[in-house]
């Protein structure tokens, strides 16, 4: 199946349309989300949430005896949240900083996590089989019922988000100040950890516990590249991480049944380096070029410079002058010489040089154009 | 000068783990006055603006401002906290940033509307920064970041200002803007209490000190107690320089 037939097939093929959806409103979610992970510099939280969310999902298995995906997801929210009380109560009880309690959360939890999935997996149950595919996640498990759910939480959500909008941006920007203004910063922070959990718990089914951060992380890294307006950003990684969902989708499903969720992962990846390179404002690719263009534009100006302190002694300020004589001055060139010619900064013939008119008063007022670009 | 007392300290004691950072701090602060908290690094300056604040959770000790709990006046009050505290990188405007200004009176979910945003452009003006507006924050210089702190707190238009370091960084043309508007702000009868780092200006720029070291020191009118003997107290060393300039 080619990825045309299968955009012919979306319309028709009703487990397609199901994945599709499910997976970009769970790239939408986690998008939005993931921008305030970030922001907030915890962009680990939402890996160590993820593992921590595993054994939560073989209890409630060893509990119920029951592989309800319901059921599994509850006991691993419940786990996930427990596991951020525990990297909040080690960060502010201890002297550990916040990346020591994520990791510590995290390899403690996924851990007795895999420990309880083996245990399990000895049981003489026929019903067993099946526990795993949370490690990685399984797309095409997805049912419509899941996607109204993914779709019921995004909207819960996304009204809070408006509603607390600027609740949110003070907390995330200073946190100190905010208190003085009298928020109670615990709240919102709670209410924001709350859905971040949330949307890591949907998406276990789908990305699996190993992968699920990507999904928070990615997008929003590459949204932050094309925008400096936090509302911008937040509605820019939404869509970001809903392509990736599709796109994701729409590959693993037209080559030979690939696992979705690392393909998802990897497009979104694809969608980060992109960013990183092409990104106007603050991508490599145009960094550079404003780098050297500006490097360049400065070696033509202090030569022109020289230029202008050799003719301003003469009367005629046009008075040709031998090239040779500019040999001793770093950073000149055959080339920057031709540049120079082009502005009609200076005139050219044979082995020697003039300035031109507009090159004296470009020279004269160089000092000063330098003073107001500051 | 209005004997009415702005901020008043009783006991106040802080301590981070084991270690106090502030010891028994009584401190009567009269309204009206343009106050600087001296003392060494780690003598608990930002911690004894924090503890008022309420940012910190004091061991012991009570606050009172205009004579009630601070939980019942922080209308009054405007923080400037240092200016490293916070992410520059944050995507966000200076004008949004001074919007933040506006936020404590607004209260929950309610947004700024055209009210508060004339307010944030009045007090970009104030400051010197009404050309930045829309200047993405990391593209500002320090002293200009510092100016949109102060902005920040001009629009909470309170009675009492707190300042953590607001020198801190600030070339010289930024810093005297900064001071006039901190002296204009007094003329209207606002309270100040400026953390202070150069001592060489206190006589200048203040009218009443407080010396912290852990302990306070003293606390005064700049003219009657900043003397010598404070700053030895204070400081531990003996501290010539500043007094005779």
């Amino acid at each position: 199946m080619s990825i045309s037939e299968y955009f012919n097939l979306l319309w028709t093929d009703y487990t397609l349309r199901t994945i599709t959806l499910g997976t970009a409103v769970l790239g939408a979610i986690c998008g939005m989300l993931g921008s305030f992970a970030v922001l907030r510099k915890q962009s680990l939280l939402g890996d160590a949430i993820s593992h921590a969310a595993l054994p939560g999902i073989a209890i409630a298995f060893l509990i119920t005896g029951s592989k309800d995906t319901y059921i599994l997801l509850l006991g691993a929210l419940i786990c996930g949240l427990i596991g951020t009380f525990w990297i909040r109560g080690i960060t502010t009880k201890t002297h550990l900083k916040s990346d020591t309690a994520l990791g510590l959360v995290l390899s403690l939890f996924f851990g007795f996590g895999m420990l309880l999935l083996t245990y399990i997996q000895k049981q003489p149950n026929a019903n067993q089989a099946g526990l795993d595919k949370y490690l990685f996640g399984q797309a095409a498990t997805l049912v419509e019922s899941d996607v109204f759910i993914m779709i019921g939480v995004t909207g819960v959500c996304l009204i809070i988000l408006l509603l607390f909008w600027k609740e949110f941006k003070i907390m995330l920007f200073d946190m100190d100040y905010t208190k003085t203004l009298g928020f109670n910063v615990r709240f919102i922070d709670s209410l924001i950890t709350f859905f971040i959990v949330l949307a890591i718990v949907l998406g276990l089914q789908t990305v699996g516990v190993v992968l699920m951060s990507a999904m928070l992380l990615a997008p929003a890294a590459a949204a932050r590249q094309w925008t400096n307006s936090l509302g911008t950003m937040v509605i820019l990684a939404a869509i970001i991480g809903a392509l990736a969902g599709i796109f994701g989708t729409a590959i693993s499903a037209t080559q030979n049944n690939l696992s979705t969720g690392p393909v998802i992962v990897l497009v979104a990846a694809v969608f980060v380096l992109f960013s990183f390179i092409f990104s106007p404002g603050r991508g490599i690719l145009f960094r550079e070029i404003r780098f050297r263009q500006n490097r360049n534009d400065l070696q033509l100006k202090k030569t022109l410079q020289f230029m202008y302190d050799i003719a301003k002694t003469h009367q005629n300020i046009s008075h040709p002058h031998a090239i040779r004589i500019l040999n001793n001055f770093q950073g000149f060139s055959k080339n920057s010489l031709r540049k120079m010619e082009e502005k009609e900064w200076i005139t050219l013939k044979g082995q020697e040089w003039s300035l031109t008119n507009i090159g004296f008063e470009e020279a004269k007022n160089l000092y000063n154009q330098q003073l107001k670009d500051e | 000068m209005n004997e009415k007392l702005a901020i008043s300290v009783d006991d106040l004691t802080v301590a981070y783990n084991y270690k106090p950072v502030l010891w028994d701090i009584d401190l009567e602060v009269p309204e009206g006055v343009l106050m600087a908290i001296v003392g060494p690094n780690g003598a608990g300056k930002s911690t004894l603006i924090k503890s008022i604040l309420g940012i910190i959770k004091p061991i012991a000790g009570s606050i009172s401002i205009f004579g009630k709990p601070y939980d019942k006046q922080r209308k009054l009050v405007a923080y400037v906290p240092q200016k490293g505290s916070v992410d520059w990188d944050f995507p966000t405007t200076a004008l949004d940033v001074v919007l933040m200004g506006t936020y404590g009176s607004l209260g929950w979910i309610k947004r700024p509307g055209q009210k508060e945003k004339k307010a944030a452009l009045e007090a970009l003006e104030k400051v010197g920064m009404l050309s930045f507006k829309s200047r993405q924050i990391s593209q500002l210089s320090g002293g200009q970041q510092q100016r949109i702190f102060l902005a920040r707190a001009l629009v909470q238009n309170a009675s009492i200002y707190f300042m953590d370091e607001p020198f801190q960084g600030v070339d010289a043309t930024t810093e005297i803007a900064i001071i006039n508007i901190l002296k204009e702000l007094r003329k209207a009868g606002k309270t100040l209490v400026v953390v202070h780092h150069d001592l060489q200006t206190v006589p200048e720029y203040f009218d009443w000190v407080t010396f912290l070291n852990v302990k306070k020191i003293a606390t005064g009118p700049v003219k009657d107690i900043f003397n010598d003997d404070n700053l030895t107290k204070t400081y531990g060393i003996n501290y010539k320089v500043a007094v005779n300039k």
